[in-house]
């Protein structure tokens, strides 16, 4: 498997591990099973994101889309955070194997989960906040298992 | 940066002497063995005196050795070759579930056409249910096919008593022992052996080579259709710088079979020993005792084994993972599965090899590396924060 230099980069020097104590959105997708789960927390002021960090479990290329996708947010506003893409986020590692795609994804859905949680936070109803982010009802939309058809 | 390889049960580095032997058939005796000039009947003279070097490392008759291009080509003419020679007889096969990809998809293929397969369970140290073994034998069963030791976890399997349960029921027992060959000494008559597999590459030979034993009373069907060449059971012109090498790797490798089994079994004893005093939340996969002296494989929690070896990379360190990730597909090992790891525990799993050119220096080193960066990955991992936090169980293992 091939890994192009910025993924190289981020795996082997993460930015923004770790978490936040006094975070006012975490949101974790994923699943064990799976193989990977990753976990966003952020620090949202005056609607920006003055802090994120993350914590990952799974491969190299799900460390390095968690890594570069805090550093895209990172300052941003809340709409501008749940404009980010995972096409984005692959773009900017320069690619990612075809295998790999799906760990951008959980990047991007794993950055609007933490911003339901802020909304959440913020007095509105689970279900308003997953429409406002663009996010169906709770599930585990990438888990290779309910995907793969071929799966015992 | 040093590289260092513990990987040897993927491929090992061709012996100089191995080397050395192999040089003038891909040079100056470049003949066809089939050809009836000097230099082709010299080359066939070096095929031969391979085949019997072959045969005397496993007690066998040198007419009951086949050269093939690799160890899935012997597990598949193994296979596919007596499955079919003696389907009048019946057609169902035995194998267990933590075969080599060589003999599971043969098997598959055979199912497809219209063979019965029994995949046996294995327990939690990775060997196989005799009685569950026995208990499936029938009347249409025609082969038994079960590795000699597991690649994965290093597990060596009851190959005498696998051997003796086939005799008692008159079924012919094929083992791949692609990872025993030239680790572990085999007498084919003692273990009762019908038919096995090796591969060159596993013993410091070339790649591109392999070797099938058949016993000569056992039926089996060519698979290579096209010329005469091995006694009309493989055509293609014989490889014979690969087939010289082949003979000359297993020579030395059983000429240094205790040696080099005692050696490795002190690295890896030493490897194992101290990953579980300086390494918390590990699981040694694989049995302890019936083990092949060059293998460890260890599970660690709330780490993904992908992110490990390339971490191990960066530091010139050369090793494999039964993680999905590093399968290239989207589930855990088999193997892992099958001594009944959880997905999470098998996604952190990792396979050293060790081989004779590895020092207690290069051991120490990869321990090193390894406690740094479990560490670092634990610290990274919402999982293991979720352990320390309380708000995951950590059950059995």
């Amino acid at each position: 498997m091939q890994y192009t230099r910025k993924v190289i980069d981020h795996y082997t020097n993460p930015r923004n591990v770790g978490k936040i104590a006094d975070a006012n959105g975490v949101g974790e997708v994923g699943n064990p099973v799976c193989g990977d789960i990753m976990k966003i927390y952020l620090k949202i002021e005056d609607n920006i994101i003055k802090d994120v960090k993350f914590k990952t479990f799974g491969c190299g290329a799900a460390i390095a889309t968690s890594s570069v996708s805090t550093e895209m947010i990172k300052g941003k506003t809340v709409e501008e955070a749940l404009k980010l893409t995972n096409k984005q986020v692959v773009d900017e590692l320069d690619g990612l194997p075809p295998v790999k795609i799906h760990c951008s994804l959980l990047a991007e859905e794993a950055i609007k989960e933490a911003i339901v949680d802020y909304y959440v936070r913020s007095g509105k109803t689970e279900e308003e906040a997953r429409k406002m982010c663009g996010l169906k009802p709770k599930g585990c939309e990438h888990c290779h298992h309910e995907q793969d058809e071929t799966e015992e | 940066m040093k590289v260092r390889y513990f990987d040897n049960a993927a491929t090992t580095k061709v012996d100089e002497r191995v080397f050395e032997a192999m040089k003038p058939f891909l040079t100056s005796e470049f003949g066809n063995p089939s050809s009836i000039y000097s230099i082709g009947r010299e080359t066939k003279k070096k095929v031969e005196d391979a085949r019997e070097t072959v045969a005397k490392c496993i007690n066998a008759q040198p007419k009951e050795i086949y050269f093939t291009s690799c160890g899935s080509e012997s597990d598949n003419t193994a296979v596919k070759g007596i499955a079919y020679a003696n389907r009048q007889k019946g057609n169902h096969i035995i194998t267990s579930k933590i075969e080599h990809p060589a003999i599971l998809n043969t098997c598959k293929q055979l199912e497809k056409e219209g063979f019965e397969v029994s995949y046996i369970n294995v327990d939690k140290n990775g060997i196989i249910d005799l009685n569950e073994l026995e208990r499936n034998i029938k009347d249409t069963t025609i082969l038994i096919t079960v590795m000699f030791a597991n690649n994965e976890i290093g597990t060596i399997e009851p190959i005498k008593e696998i051997g003796q349960i086939a005799k008692k029921h008159n079924i012919i027992f094929h083992t791949d022992a692609v990872q025993a060959v030239g680790s572990i000494k085999i007498d084919v008559e003692d273990l009762g052996i019908d038919a096995l597999s090796m591969s060159a590459h596993k013993f410091h030979g070339p790649k591109g080579v392999g070797a099938l034993y058949v016993k000569s009373n056992v039926k089996f069907n060519k698979i290579i259709d096209g010329g005469h060449q091995e006694r009309n059971k493989r055509a293609g012109t014989e490889n014979v710088a690969g087939i010289v090498g082949l003979a000359k790797a297993l020579e030395i490798a059983n000429n240094d079979i205790e040696k080099n089994a005692k050696y490795l079994k002190e690295l890896r004893d030493y490897y194992i020993k101290s990953i579980e005093e300086k390494i918390k939340f590990v699981k040694l996969n694989g049995d302890r005792e019936k083990r092949l002296p060059s293998n460890a494989n260890f599970s660690f929690r709330f780490i993904e084994g992908e992110s490990l070896l390339l971490n191990l990379d960066l530091k010139g360190i050369c090793a494999s993972s039964g993680s999905a990730c590093t399968s290239g597909t989207l589930d855990p090992s088999h193997v892992l599965l099958a001594i009944g790891l959880k997905h999470e525990i098998a996604h952190g799993s990792l396979r050293v090899s060790f081989g004779i050119d590895n020092t207690k220096e290069d051991v120490d080193y990869l321990i090193d590396s390894l406690v740094e960066i479990i560490n670092r990955l634990r610290e990274m991992s919402p999982l293991y924060e979720d352990f320390v936090e309380g708000r995951y169980e950590l059950d059995e293992m």
